[in-house]
């Protein structure tokens, strides 16, 4: 299946827009968390500035969001992980409710309550989990609805190679291969699990290869490459969509930044980082782009001012958006 | 007399498992990243140079597996630490804890000796939401067959945890993530504190007065010890004096202690970081409502938690449901001139 040019473009722009973000988010994360005006005794405190506590950003797993969602429409489901904010910029998430989620801000996604690994927006279908393993059930729940509700949508689960040992992996696959439901399961092989490499995780190289013991389609993706994942993707998201049934797709990806943001990632081997962006996927695919004469220099330039421009406003909404009341923390336990 | 040097509760913890493991070659480690990164909360630091891999194990994301390892490896004679790494996380494996690990000695007729410690990070007050910041001893300490032990400060981490490395029974032993003294969390610091270079162990069951009082008895434990004995600084300035018991351990529970306390002050506040419905405020306020033909009360007993609902991200929304020291304080004023109801 061959990408049309405007899909050419939408996944080029949103990796840009994926990858703007995260490296803006990164900057903005240290506000308040250094000294001096921390602890004293501190080298940083996980707790103060606009955006406090746990941050995982994605850079460098960018083809995965845009070759996966490139072929998903608004009604499809996509459940995420602790690093969710790829996927979510690809769903369509909107820019400005997410980051004021992430700054705690009334205005936000959750109200202020979920915070940046409990991102819901309902209307573009799409949640995440801070727990690893967490949504490969749910995106077989919205699998299983869309069934009986008669619908061609699709739902898509993505999570690590660390979470294709827990429990909740083995079970949902099963339970889509069994009940033939129309769920892509994407890993996204970043090779870290937190500090641990795949090596020292999994009895097996390639977790496509699951795929057989539990009735359905495996394909591996070896390249941090946006068309090999929108090869991959289209040929799951078709089978689901005329009820075949699902798919597993396992991508070797790339983390360029650490599992958090604040890792000192003593665990990683030195220049791995370089070494990786050395093939980022993203001056790849403009490569391309600029080979099919899709892409010049003042397109490039448009696109990046668009996306510079929803970064910047997003963060300033966020930034001018109210605290919610303390009071509201005792709302919406219950609907 | 060794001389005694300070140390962060991290590092206390890191001292009683290095110091259990040299003694006893049965004691090994388990748990995610606990290798090479040294715990995520720095509870293995340091570790793995000393013992090597094979008794400092990195695992897999699979904690049914590894937990119900630690069960059926100490059934054989091992004496393993398993590390969960968030308590937040027992949802994935809590059926091999208090299924397997709680009943199995039970159920055997005490035929069974199954040495565990599992070792988990407990807390909140540092915007990790509601799947990252929760305490659960409470729950631990509601199903049979756990022993609990929840360490306020670094000289009582040390000697809990090697009492707990000890013990023949299954120990949940819950680390408060904002008192580990880590150079990237703002924690408190009453929590570090001389640690005796010799090892030494803690029994459990056995309360701690962290300060005398004759006003009114607060109890707590974890994180929250600290914070009531700031309120109970700032009290003092009012001319309250209050008296601040950290329980250490909720299985066995030292009620004892708590009751000659409130016998004395005649007024109780419990201060917990769990959940108020359910769970420890309601249990120890129970302890006392069952014993009040002896013990006179002043005031009505005021207890403080997190108020049934999940823990926000939103700094203002966490800072309003976790308790802090300004409403310790405030419910210990608020108690000074109570009244009582009168029998009809």
């Amino acid at each position: 299946m061959e990408p049309t040019a405007e899909q050419l473009i939408w996944m080029y722009e949103n990796m840009l827009l994926i990858r703007e973000y995260e490296e803006t988010m990164a900057k903005i994360y240290l506000e308040g968390k250094l000294p001096p005006h921390i602890q004293k005794g501190l080298a940083f405190d996980i707790g103060s500035g606009p955006v406090p506590g746990e941050m995982h950003l994605s850079a460098g797993q960018e083809p995965v969001a845009v070759g996966v969602c490139a072929h998903l429409r608004k009604e499809d489901t996509v459940v995420g992980t602790h690093r969710p904010h790829h996927f979510a910029i690809a769903k369509g998430v909107p820019l400005d409710r997410m980051t004021a989620e992430m700054f705690g801000k009334a205005t936000g996604l959750g109200r202020g309550k979920g915070g940046h690994m409990h991102l819901f927006d309902p209307e573009h279908k799409f949640s995440c989990s801070g727990i690893v393993g967490a949504s490969m059930p749910p995106a077989c729940g919205a699998a299983l609805a869309a069934k009986k509700l008669g619908k061609d949508w699709v739902a898509v689960a993505f999570f690590g190679e660390g979470a294709a040992n827990q429990g909740t992996f083995h079970e949902s696959l099963n339970l889509a291969g069994l009940w033939k439901l129309p769920v892509v399961f994407v890993c996204e092989d970043n090779k870290w699990a937190i500090s641990v490499d795949k090596d020292h995780s999994t009895a097996i190289r390639c977790d496509a290869d699951r795929a057989g013991a539990y009735a359905m389609s495996g394909i591996g993706v070896a390249k941090n490459d946006a068309l090999e994942v929108f090869k991959a993707a289209g040929e799951a998201v078709a089978r689901a969509r005329k009820g075949g049934g699902p798919t597993l797709i396992e991508v070797k990806t790339d983390r360029y930044m650490g599992h958090f943001q604040g890792d000192a990632e003593v665990y990683r081997p030195k220049g791995e980082v370089d070494q990786l962006r050395k093939g980022d996927p993203i001056p790849a695919l403009a490569s391309n782009l600029r080979s099919r004469g899709l892409l010049d220099d003042t397109k490039d330039s448009a696109i990046r001012n668009r996306v510079h421009g929803s970064v910047t406003k997003a963060f300033d909404f966020a930034r001018q958006s109210p605290y919610p009341d303390p009071r509201e923390a005792l709302e919406h336990v219950f609907a | 007399m060794t001389t005694a040097r300070r140390l962060t509760m991290a590092q206390a913890i890191v001292e009683a498992i290095g110091q259990e493991m040299e003694r006893d070659p049965k004691v090994f480690v388990m748990g995610e990243d606990i290798a090479k990164y040294g715990g995520i909360f720095s509870a293995t630091s340091g570790l793995l140079d000393r013992f090597g891999p094979e008794r400092i194990m990195d695992t897999p994301i699979s904690e049914s597996a590894f937990i119900g390892a630690a069960t059926g490896a100490a059934a054989e004679g091992m004496r393993p630490i398993a590390e969960l790494m968030f308590v937040d996380f027992f949802g994935v494996c809590m059926d091999q804890i208090y299924n397997h690990l709680a009943k199995n000695t039970y159920m055997s007729g005490g035929s069974l000796r199954l040495p565990v410690v599992l070792m988990t990070a407990i807390g909140g007050g540092y915007n990790d939401a509601a799947q990252h910041s929760q305490c659960l001893y409470g729950l631990f300490a509601h199903v049979p067959g756990l022993k609990v032990v929840v360490p306020s400060n670094a000289y009582d981490a040390k000697g809990l945890m090697i009492q707990a490395i000890r013990d023949d029974n299954p120990v949940m032993y819950f680390f408060h993530k904002g008192i580990m003294g880590l150079p990237w969390m703002a924690y408190y610091e009453g929590s570090t504190t001389e640690v005796p270079q010799e090892a030494y162990t803690i029994p459990f069951g056995q309360a701690r007065i962290a300060r005398e009082g004759a006003d009114v008895t607060i109890v707590s434990l974890s994180q929250m010890v600290q914070k009531a004995l700031l309120a109970a600084a700032q009290l003092e300035a009012d001319g309250i004096r209050a008296e601040v018991i950290d329980l250490r351990t909720l299985v066995p529970l030292d009620v004892e202690t708590v009751l000659r306390s409130v016998t004395k002050t005649g007024r109780l506040v419990i201060a917990d970081e769990d959940y108020l419905n359910f769970g420890l405020t309601g249990e120890i306020a129970a302890c006392i409502a069952e014993r009040l033909d002896r013990i006179a009360l002043k005031s009505p007993v005021r207890r403080l938690g997190v108020p049934g609902v999940p823990i926000p991200y939103s700094r203002p929304l966490e800072q309003f449901v976790i308790p802090q020291v300004q409403h310790i304080a405030d419910a210990c004023r608020s108690m000074m001139g109570a009244k009582l109801a009168r029998a009809a």
